[in-house]
């Protein structure tokens, strides 16, 4: 049972890094998974290159969902939307480290699927699922 | 007119061996001839045993627990939705909308799409010839909203009169077509990729109704061009309770939710809610999930036996139907003639006995036909007809089955004449 949530998942979970609310944010978006009550809430400001310069999730949810959202924005922070823009679920899931079943992979991808929302908009976020179809 | 098996595209009797109904009695020393496929059919082992082995190993709700059973059943569910999708070549399982049927899904588009954008001044165009559920919903829904429903006629061969939909198109405001691809009454064969074109030449939508056609051809949603299509698990040697709405996923966004309630939501407040991605917007309340696994593989056990050879099958079979029927004296055959191209139905009259006391005839010979409206009343006053008699085919019925029909109305006969 301790193999399902690596140290560093634990860690982030319990520690998440960027929490918080950043005032007159350049991105805002905030999305939810009904199936845990995950809910993650993104701000980000980028400067005149669009190179994100800070970065605050504020949210609760499982560890997983979590996590995945601390990790991730340790990752973004100092790139810039289009240096960032090639991360997918495999990415995430890679990040991630562990196992994940079907429902659970959902809460993995939420933080994902806010920064794409917010970064790039719905309808590529749309169009990096249809990728993954028939899975 | 004789017909050996071999005429036919795959081993019948191997096929007849999958289906465990039709190797029973149907009466003490009858076989049962089973000749109502157009109202449901018969459910091979493959997919009983599905059905089985989700209730004895993995129940459990889907989209909704962590743990084995729901994730197994989720997966399941979710597969049998690609296999839909692969089916009709759907471009995206988004499309693929588990209903409870056909009429479900009729339902779903006049009190989501239907509500939402028909106003007065409006035309829904539909047909004579269709089944009340691609009826009675516009119906209600036009009592309501005050737009027209408008119906194509048919000509005395039984098609579509094209000539008067090419008009209407022309020259009503018409925002639907909503049209069946296969009589269930004529075996009509409904040209819909042609009507697409010309629909959405005048900016109208359509809807087609495959509740007959998705069990007997190759249907290709992108090749139609359809916005919306809707068909039955059960008449596809599939459960009943389950059926698919199919739907363009560009209009499905901007459709509101129909039924609502769990799983359909993404956040609930007391203030209000925000809905869930497709296809689970239109998708409230936990599904049939057991049927909606057997309808996966009953996709499985269609695709093996290939849809162009089921077609083939059943083309075979009903040219040698409509052939053997039109030889009886006192027969009156109703749709087109020609068995090519057409669905696997034979509706028909019998000299002066009606079709009720027909099928009670047919009944005890241990041959099953529907008689009636086949809920299609309009189309019944449309030919002057009260009821009638309907002998329908599927993937394995056999010409002796037919011959053993035309035996049959000979003994009816000879009872009434008696």
């Amino acid at each position: 049972m301790e193999d399902m949530y690596r140290e560093i998942i634990l860690d982030h979970a319990k520690n998440p890094r960027h929490a918080g609310i950043l005032e007159s944010a350049d991105i805002e978006c905030e999305e939810h998974n009904p199936l845990c009550g995950d809910r993650l809430h993104l701000t980000m400001r980028v400067d005149e290159n669009d190179r994100i310069t800070e970065i605050a999730w504020d949210g609760d949810g499982c560890a997983i969902s979590q996590a995945a959202a601390s990790m991730l924005g340790e990752e973004i922070i100092g790139k810039t939307l289009d240096e960032v823009r090639h991360i997918d679920k495999e990415h995430i899931l890679e990040m991630i480290g562990i196992p994940l079943s079907m429902n659970r992979i959902k809460c993995a991808l939420l933080s994902l699927k806010v920064l794409k929302i917010g970064a790039y908009g719905l309808a590529e976020w749309r169009k990096s699922e249809d990728e993954e179809e028939d899975i | 007119m004789s017909m050996t098996r071999q005429a036919f595209p795959y081993d019948l009797d191997q096929v007849r061996a999958d289906f465990p109904i039709l190797n029973q009695e149907h009466h003490a020393g009858t076989p049962l001839i089973y000749l109502d496929n157009a109202a449901s059919s018969q459910k091979p082992l493959s997919v009983i045993e599905t059905i089985d082995d989700y209730y004895r190993r993995y129940n459990a709700n889907v989209h909704r627990g962590i743990h084995k059973l729901s994730e197994e059943a989720t997966v399941a569910y979710e597969a049998a939705r690609v296999k839909v999708r692969k089916f009709i070549n759907a471009g995206s399982k988004r499309e693929v909308i588990f209903t409870r049927g056909t009429t479900e899904s009729i339902n779903l588009v006049a009190n989501s799409w239907g509500r939402a954008n028909l106003k007065p001044g409006d035309v829904v165009l539909s047909t004579v010839m269709e089944h009340h559920s691609n009826i009675v919903p516009w119906q209600l829904l036009a009592a309501e909203k005050g737009f027209t429903l408008r119906y194509v006629p048919i000509l005395s061969d039984g098609t579509l009169d094209m000539d008067t939909l090419r008009q209407e198109l022309a020259t009503q405001p018409v925002r639907l077509v909503t049209i069946m691809h296969m009589s269930n009454v004529l075996g009509t064969i409904n040209p819909v990729a042609e009507i697409a074109r010309l629909a959405h030449e005048h900016g109208a939508l359509i809807l087609v109704d495959g509740a007959q056609s998705v069990p007997h051809m190759p249907v290709d949603v992108q090749a139609i061009d359809a916005d919306f299509l809707a068909f039955s698990g059960h008449k596809m040697v599939g459960p009943t309770g389950v059926g698919i709405l199919y739907g363009k996923r560009d209009l499905l966004e901007t459709m509101p939710p129909w039924m609502s309630g769990g799983d359909m939501i993404s956040r609930v407040t007391l203030e209000g809610s925000t809905w869930n991605d497709l296809p689970y917007k239109f998708e409230a309340g936990t599904p049939n999930i057991a049927q909606a696994i057997g309808l996966g593989a009953a996709v499985d056990y269609l695709s093996r036996l290939g849809m162009k050879q089921v077609q083939a099958h059943e083309q075979i079979l009903t040219e040698y139907m409509l052939e053997r029927l039109a030889e009886v004296p006192g027969v009156t055959l109703y749709g087109p003639q020609n068995g090519a191209n057409r669905g696997a139905v034979a509706t028909f009259r019998f000299a002066e006995i009606h079709p009720h006391d027909l099928a009670q005839l047919l009944d005890a010979e241990g041959i099953a036909v529907r008689a009636g409206h086949h809920c299609a009343m309009p189309l019944h006053d449309y030919l002057g007809v009260g009821a009638t008699a309907r002998a329908s085919v599927y993937l394995y019925n056999t010409p002796v089955e037919i011959d053993a029909l035309i035996e049959g109305l000979y003994k009816a006969k000879k009872v009434f004449a008696g």
